[in-house]
């Protein structure tokens, strides 16, 4: 049982899900859409971002407190990247194929393009964009989707370029990797019709799958990222990006009305003992001058020791807003956003060998009481007295409500502080792309995809697979795989469906795991396996074999690899030598047990040849051997 | 009913409904910009509109939004009008080292006032003392030789005024035409900085405010001589201090496009620490007086002969009254046999013709082929190490100045602006 009604709280969830796609080239140049290894990178360079002025004399309020500091981005070049990712050439025009994709998503999801389609630039100065902008454009809206729980509006699908990644944060430089920039992404975003943690999962499940029904979407991780925007009714909409598995998913959601819930009665608490917060800033350097406290000197110097003193929250700040974390945790995640390392708070004081004595003499100095908390910042003055700042704002809205926010998700279900929601404010036309006419007539000629869970029933039905094997193959990467080699032998006596299915989905993985190098196997390779199988030149026990021979020489013609294996040792004429043989020898016994001979004599067949002759041939062979002889006598 | 640009609508197709507001749009399309901030367009014919609120009174919004920002500027940064600091003239000539989004419709303007570049750039109010002045805003392609003589004229004043720098924001497509024009009209004693930006100044990653920075850093620096700063590398490290007349325009995109030819550049000036490096000799803060030497003569041609390419081009010019040529020619400065006799009748006709390089870098060398030979016997002059750019702007100024064949032959052969160097640069 949770511990919360959900219903009760009013939960409204909606799900932004971020999904790369496996165009040939990127959205807005002709660059591959390949992930390469850093130390790949052939070329460097740096630069600064700045926010840019509205015409109102105002700045994005995400941009602005981005550029709070001053920072230097590294920007990792390839040869596999080109001027445009350097953010030192205009882009090219949309990429076809990424919209066809994307339009092809929209369909499944029920939504409506639109007429005209306009690039437009987000302001995001992070620097995980060379230019300070992601271009994004939106292509359709007002879809739906069906889930066993209920029902979920699909408010949006935009197509997006990917951001470049981040490789390393060493101070105020972060260094970015710029393969991944500019790879084409559809953004969905559902309806906030999302009423519990467990149907957050299973409607990100469902948009998953949809996705991956395309066969035109990226695998692996990071490749998929959903943001979740969470709001209780006496609470404010946060959306907590990155969530890179859908398992945590539910964790996240039940988390954050956990964060929420708890902070709302902490105000009401604070607000019943008359809390109030100082926007005072107090300069305590002078009090610690004598400290043996090692943190605290390595912030002094070059630096001051700053305060800020909340009346009325001595034990809150120490108290738990989610699991392992306190109202300090938030107050802290503030103060970094000004570059400091971190801050001290009395609940937690005495510790860090600053002593009670120190810890008292700074109450005394800023007039805090019993019932009070004092915060401190050690930093250089410029990014302490930032730092502290945002602690006083922070620790003022505990008493207003929850803050408008964008979070991190945490590895374990928590989240962090990221920066305030960004507005509408940071948009405007991207003018160096023309805007893209959707008429009627292309929207039409967009193939929709087969759902994966249509697929496996299907497979179910025409191929004869379980259920299991069905869902497996559907929802495996090597399913355009499975389809190609199918279409050979799903009439073929000796290969079949299952054979095929298992060898992709069980006998490949299971190599994998033993430290077989599958991934040097192709298309080619499983081919040529399965076109020998059904020649008969080798039994289909032979397959484990043969394929941890490939990965070892992969450039070898698969006949050849079967004769240096022996494994085609047997050739037809052999067996039927042998099985003339046989049947001459128990001549007697066929005679008197006629074709019911065929189970004894065919154990003894199976003794000579198991595991190198297929049975259903050696059972043909010697049927047909069988036959010819009491036809004969 | 009457939907104009700013209304708050409704749009309904195919029962979906959309409402933004009206957005400038192409035929046939009504455009809308939605609360998220994205604009979509849908085909009028198949959309009913419902206006929902009218767009407000024009007037009275953007005056209120002008005083606001001014407010702001003055309140967020109280102007330090130093005695101590230089004093500097901002004249722009419509190159966007300043723009402006318009949140609510996403147009960028373009700003050319220099409160407008200081309030986007505000380092600048701690370089130097600024006075704005707006000379022209039309794109740099449209610039004509009488544009290059409005702003000397103006830089001038400026000079006369006190300035001790002047900084010109230019497009950069003919950035280095402007800047070879002033080399030649003003002999100055004060620096005169060329900037502009190759990323438009809307966006977070232009290349506006470092160039800017490092341009007012030059402007108050000892290099007394025209010269266009932009940025050195593709990194935000340094900008690169070009001498007027020997910088050329080498990449359509690229930040540092910039570049000197067939010389060191001046100097650089490093962002991070703001210091300059001077890399070659320069004519040093108040070591020449100021004097203005205007005119120019526009009936000049610069002519690129490429294989094949008709002698009768080069008649064209005569016949259509051209009073002198350059010519780009090819390797070490050749134009085919054919075009020598044309050379010959412009030079009898008391039309100079210079022959530049194609090449661009190193010097040209009519003595080495018979064909080099011949053109000299034609009357043709050698433009040395000159690009054929500034040999150009060159021969309309030296045109400009005289009318005298034997002068201006002499004028042209001369290094008047660090124009020609003496010695190939290795
Ligand atoms: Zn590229």
């Amino acid at each position: 049982m949770s511990k919360y009604d959900y219903t009760e709280l009013g939960l409204k969830a909606g799900l932004e899900i971020h999904q790369q796609l496996d165009s040939k080239e990127k959205l807005f140049c002709k660059c591959p859409t390949l992930i390469r290894d850093t130390k790949e990178s052939n070329f460097e360079f740096f630069r600064y971002l700045r926010a840019t002025e509205s015409e109102m004399g105002e700045k994005d309020r995400a941009a602005v407190e981005q550029t709070k500091i001053r920072r230097k981005y590294i920007y990792r070049a390839y040869d596999s990247t080109c001027l445009i990712e350097n953010d030192e050439e205009p882009p090219r025009e949309i990429n076809r194929e990424a919209l066809g994709i994307s339009l092809g998503v929209s369909k499944l999801f029920n939504m409506k393009p639109v007429d005209r389609m306009n690039i437009m630039r987000k302001i995001v100065v992070d620097g995980s964009n060379t230019s300070g902008f992601q271009r994004t454009a939106f292509l359709a809206g007002d879809g739906y989707i069906e889930t066993p729980l209920g029902h979920c509006g699909m408010d949006s699908l935009c197509v997006e370029e990917e951001a470049a990644q981040k490789i390393e944060e060493v101070g105020d430089t972060i260094i970015y990797s710029l393969d991944r920039l500019g790879i084409p992404l559809v953004e969905i975003a559902t309806a906030p019709d999302i009423k519990s943690p467990k149907q957050a999962r299973e409607v990100a499940e469902y948009i998953g799958m949809v996705l991956r029904s395309t066969g035109k979407v990226k695998r692996g991780l990071g490749t998929i990222r959903q943001d979740i925007n969470i709001s209780i009714a006496k609470g404010a909409r946060v959306e907590i990006k990155g969530v890179q598995a859908l398992d945590l998913i539910e964790e996240i959601v039940a988390r954050e009305v956990e964060r929420q819930v708890k902070l709302l009665d902490m105000r009401e608490e604070l607000l019943a003992r008359k809390a109030f917060v100082c926007e005072e800033v107090y300069d305590a350097t002078g009090l610690f001058q004598d400290t043996r406290s090692k943190v605290l000197l390595k912030g002094m110097k070059n630096g001051v020791i700053l305060a800020a003193h909340l009346k009325g929250f001595d034990g809150y700040v120490g108290r738990e807003v989610q699991p392992g974390r306190r109202l300090g945790t938030e107050f802290s995640d503030r103060a970094k956003t000004a570059g400091v390392g971190g801050l001290f708070h009395t609940d937690e004081l005495p510790n860090y060998g600053i002593t009670e004595k120190e810890v008292q003499a700074l109450k005394d100095a800023i007039g805090a009481k019993e019932d009070s908390a004092v915060i401190m910042v050690a930093a250089e003055p410029e990014k302490a007295r930032l730092a502290i700042e945002a602690v006083i704002k922070r620790a003022q809205e505990v008493l207003t409500g929850i803050p408008e926010e964008t979070r991190k998700a945490l590895p374990e279900g928590n989240s962090s502080y990221m920066r305030p929601l960004p507005g509408a404010a940071r948009m405007y036309p991207e003018t160096d792309v023309p805007p893209v006419e959707i008429s009627r007539k292309y929207y039409e000629c967009i193939e929709t995809p087969e759902l994966l869970t249509e697929r496996a029933k299907r497979f179910t039905t025409d191929y004869e697979l379980n259920p299991e094997l069905s869902n497996k193959i559907a929802y495996s990467k090597d399913l355009p795989l499975f389809e190609n080699l199918i279409e050979n032998y799903r009439k073929d006596e000796l290969v079949g469906a299952t054979l095929i299915a298992r060898t992709l989905v069980g006998l490949v993985p299971e190599l994998r795991r033993s430290g077989v190098d599958v991934d040097a196997l192709k298309e080619e390779h499983f081919a040529g396996v399965f076109a020998a199988i059904s020649a008969g030149e080798i039994a289909k026990e032979a397959i484990q074999e043969l394929l941890t021979a490939l990965t070892k020489e992969p450039d070898t013609p698969v006949p050849e690899v079967i004769s240096n294996l022996g494994l085609s040792a047997f050739d037809p004429a052999e067996i039927e030598t042998f099985i003339e043989g046989l049947v001459r020898e128990r001549r007697e016994f066929i005679l008197d047990k006629g074709p019911a001979a065929l189970g004894p004599l065919m154990g003894m067949v199976m003794k000579e040849y198991r595991g190198k002759v297929d049975g259903k041939i050696l059972s043909q062979l010697l049927k047909t051997e069988i036959n010819k002889f009491i036809s004969q006598s | 009913m009457e939907i104009k640009q700013g209304d708050w609508v409704r749009v309904e197709k195919d029962g979906t409904v959309y409402e933004g507001k009206v957005m400038p749009s192409a035929e046939g399309y009504v455009t809308l910009k939605m609360n998220s901030g994205y604009n979509a367009g849908f085909l009028e014919a198949e959309v009913t509109i419902t206006l929902l609120e009218s767009k407000p009174e024009e007037p009275e919004v953007a005056e209120g939004a002008a005083e606001k920002r001014a407010l702001k500027v003055s309140s967020e940064l109280p102007a330090k009008r130093s005695e101590k600091l230089p004093k500097v003239a901002i004249l722009s000539t419509g190159g966007t080292i300043a723009s402006k989004i318009d949140y609510r419709t996403g147009a960028v303007s373009s700003q050319f006032t220099a409160d407008d570049i200081l309030s986007a750039i505000p380092e600048l109010r701690e370089i130097a003392d600024f006075k704005g002045r707006v000379i022209s805003s039309i794109l740099s392609e449209n610039m004509e030789s009488s544009s290059w003589e409005n702003l000397a004229k103006a830089v001038v004043e400026e000079i006369e005024a006190g300035a001790d720098g002047i900084i010109i924001t230019h497009g950069t497509d003919t950035m280095m035409y402007s800047a070879a024009a002033l080399s030649f009209m003003i002999e100055t004693p004060v620096p005169i900085v060329f900037v502009g930006s190759q990323r438009s100044a809307d966006r977070p990653s232009s290349d506006n405010a470092m160039n800017a920075i490092c341009a007012a850093l030059v402007a108050i620096s000892d290099i007394a001589e025209v010269s266009v700063v932009m940025h050195g590398t593709t990194s935000d490290d340094y900008c690169e201090v070009h001498r007027g007349t020997k910088v050329r325009k080498l990449h359509t995109s690229r930040r540092d496009a910039f570049k000197s030819v067939n010389s060191k550049p001046l100097a650089v000036v490093d962002y991070d620490s703001r210091k300059i490096e001077t890399l070659i000799a320069h004519t040093r803060r108040g070591e020449v007086p100021l004097k203005f030497k205007p005119g120019m003569e526009t009936k000049c041609a610069l002519v690129k002969f490429t294989p094949g390419a008709d002698p009768a081009i080069l008649d064209y010019y005569l016949e259509a009254g051209y009073k002198g040529i350059v010519i780009e020619g090819t390797g070490l400065g050749h134009v085919s046999t054919k075009w020598i006799p044309s050379i010959e009748k412009a030079t009898e006709a008391g039309i100079p013709v210079v022959i530049t390089s194609q090449c661009l870098n190193g010097r040209v060398c009519d003595r080495v082929y018979d064909t080099g030979r011949d053109m000299l016997k034609a009357g043709a002059l050698e433009g040395e190490d000159m690009l054929p750019e500034t040999a150009l702007v060159k021969m309309m100024w030296v045109l400009g100045q005289t009318g005298a064949f034997e002068e201006a032959v002499e004028l042209l052969g001369a290094d008047l602006s660090g124009e020609i160097t003496g010695c190939t640069l290795q």
